[in-house]
């Protein structure tokens, strides 16, 4: 039994695509992270679990039960938003009484549940209190609390951090990680952080224009990047992406970028389809953080490079290299040395490449 | 040597900006006593004309203070002479607004509050017409609806009452009452209704329990606004009623051009004075939430 699963599901605002077939399913206790840049469809998607938006086509199903027409109130879900929603005229008990109250839930239910969450949440000592009388992180445990009381099956947080300032930020997103370990309970949380998306969810559903892009663990999405898209939205800087062709001779396959001679061996590197790749056009794909100043490992491959700008960030700095007229960025420790427009011999790691198709801009 | 030099030239300077300064403060207060002046001015004439009996209306001029504190006027204007037929005065007609503005104020409050969150928060195809449609009755002038109005009215079988004053009022109310709860609404986060919808919360629920209770500021500004249209009105109130039925406006409009003999200055004076004085009472009771409520919309949740 899936938790949620979502059926070739479609929605249009007028003429605009807003989502195109989208399926997701999520298992019991998952954290499920929906990330893309803005206007991808993500929010929309959470909206529809909820059932506060309509659907054009497909199906949504909790516990395999079809949910699509459902009232949001009897979707068995609760909701965290980004401004938090607290009904401005009621007081904090108020406000996380407000669902139960709705659904006709007994006197001693709601106060038993009031009380387990409110001293969960740390709130217990802020019952009185109206919501403009609240800092930005009670609030957010308020809007938590809210949620939390009503018991749902899925939690559904649209950007709830995003309003907070940067250290808060960090705080409580180690609260929800914390929640999640202890309650176990099936999320679905809407971000456009990256950061975020990796240090909270157990799966994330990369989105663009409508699709899902890569549904993933956080590890594969890092590592495995299944599309040019995955690849440069995840990380910072993110992944380079050098244009070139492949050649294979004798059954070593090597990657020369585009304006060059210079061979990069790709043995270990695990194809999906072994044929048809010679001279194919590719990207091929390191992250700056894989590209090292020194020889580390038997697999590491030596290349040099001019460096041509150098970015000082505290503990690392970004060096942008020129590869064969594109721009190669690496991180280092600061500590390191190293001179600008010289040749500089570096090491890029080759078990953690990606190598992308020129035309489909999918992982090959 | 140099440091001197600098130091009493910036003396000279602040010295300078400090007369500039001056100046302009007592130039900016007389400008604003100017015209308050201009402003306060027909309302000196008018109450001290009031408490002038006719011999000094005769006798003195418009500016001069009156002999003593006499109210005889403003009793004969509120409750007339005591003698039969043709007597007009001021206190049924007084009661016929109240009765008429009341209601009218409510129900176009009302009314308007509710579209106003119909267009922001339950958006269907086509509510912008709606709503341009509505803003468009703000702009008809009331003159090119009164012949149809007054069909209306008879066939409802509602002419010359009260009740359909109220229906004119509340009718000719509404596109304003929505422009203004609209706007507010507009400011209010959506996510709010969204979050009261997963709580359980229906159309009704969601209205009177989160979003009246922070509509305090524009109720404040809409029952002002439609009470001193209401109350002022004249037109509606001439064309549609007559006799026992006239709102004050059209009573004091009567009193005042229908004098037979002489005319009683002191008296047409404490009438319009009476006629004036609920808007103002509201203004003054309400006022300051005018100001805030025009200028303020956004709820922080």
């Amino acid at each position: 039994m899936k938790t949620l699963k979502i059926e070739d599901l479609s929605k249009n605002f007028g003429s605009t695509e807003v989502l195109k077939k989208i399926n997701l399913e999520i298992d019991e206790g998952n954290f499920l992270v929906l990330l893309g840049p803005s206007g991808c469809g993500k929010s929309t998607l959470l909206n529809i679990i909820a059932g506060l938006e309509t659907i054009n086509e497909g199906n949504v199903f909790i516990d395999d039960y079809n949910v699509s027409k459902v009232e949001p109130k009897d979707r068995n879900i609760a909701m965290v938003f980004q401004s938090y929603a607290l009904y401005p005229s009621m007081n904090v008990r108020e406000n996380m009484i407000f669902g139960l109250k709705q659904a006709k839930t007994s006197k001693e239910k709601i106060e038993q549940q009031l009380e387990k969450v409110s001293k969960f949440l740390q709130v217990d000592q802020l019952l009185e209190r109206k919501p403009s009388q609240l800092s930005g992180g009670q609030r957010q445990r308020v809007a938590i609390g809210r949620a939390l009381v009503r018991e749902p099956r899925i939690f559904l947080f649209d950007e709830p951090l995003s309003n907070l300032d940067a250290k808060l930020r960090v705080e409580m997103r180690r609260e929800i990680k914390k929640l999640h370990q202890q309650l176990k309970t099936t999320v679905v949380y809407v971000t456009h952080d990256q950061t975020e998306a990796m240090s909270l969810g157990t799966r994330i559903a990369i989105m663009n224009h409508g699709v899902i892009q890569q549904n993933d663990t956080p590890e594969n999405i890092y590592n495995k990047p299944s599309n040019t898209f995955v690849a440069d939205f995840i990380g910072s800087p993110s992944m380079n992406l050098i244009k070139g062709s492949l050649k294979e001779s004798s059954g070593e396959i090597s990657f020369t970028a585009s304006g060059s001679n210079f061979e990069i061996p790709v043995k270990g590197y695990e194809f999906k389809d072994k044929s048809n790749l010679n001279n194919k056009e590719v990207f091929f794909g390191i992250r700056p953080e894989h590209i090292y100043f020194k020889k580390s490992n038997e697999s590491d491959f030596e290349v040099t490079l001019r460096a041509d700008l150098s970015e000082y960030i505290g503990h690392e700095q970004i060096m942008t290299f020129d590869y064969a007229n594109q721009e190669v960025l690496a991180k280092f420790p600061s500590t390191i040395k190293i001179e600008l427009a010289k040749e500089t011999k570096l090491y890029f790691d080759l078990t953690q490449t990606s190598l992308f198709d020129a035309q489909t801009e999918e992982r090959i | 040597m140099q440091d001197n030099l600098k130091s009493s030239s910036y003396q000279q300077l602040e010295q300078k900006s400090k007369y500039t300064n001056m100046f302009l403060r007592w130039f900016l207060y007389f400008v604003l006593i100017l015209f308050a002046s201009y402003f306060i001015f027909p309302l000196y004439v008018m109450v001290v004309t009031s408490l002038k009996t006719m011999e000094e209306i005769r006798q003195g001029t418009l500016l001069s203070w009156p002999s003593g504190l006499n109210f005889e006027s403003w009793a004969v204007a509120w409750g007339g002479r005591g003698y039969g037929a043709g007597d007009t005065f001021l206190k049924p007609y007084f009661w016929n607004s109240i009765k008429m503005v009341v209601p009218a104020v409510f129900f176009s409050t009302f009314i308007g509050a509710m579209t106003g969150y119909v267009l922001t928060k339950w958006r269907f195809k086509g509510d912008s017409w709606v709503f341009l449609f509505l803003l468009f009755g703000c702009f008809i002038p009331f003159q090119a609806i009164l012949l149809p109005m007054a069909r209306t009215l008879g066939a409802l079988g509602i002419s010359n009452s009260i009740v359909g004053l109220v229906l004119v009022h509340t009718v000719y109310g509404i596109p304003f009452t929505t422009l203004f709860f609209r706007n507010y609404y507009v400011s209010v986060p959506t996510e709010l209704v969204k979050a009261a919808r997963i709580d359980g919360a229906g159309f009704f629920k969601i209205f009177f329990k989160i979003l009246l209770p922070i509509s305090s500021p524009i109720i404040v500004v809409t029952v002002i606004w439609q009470f001193t249209q209401i109350w002022n009105d004249f037109l509606f109130g001439s064309t549609f009623s007559f006799g026992e039925a006239a709102p004050i406006q059209v009573a004091l409009n009567n009193m005042v051009l229908s004098s037979t003999s002489v005319k009683e200055y002191n008296v047409d004076m404490a009438s319009a004075i009476i006629a004036g004085v609920p808007t103002l009472i509201v203004y003054v009771l309400a006022g300051k939430y005018f100001i805030r409520g025009l200028t303020s919309g956004a709820v922080k949740g």
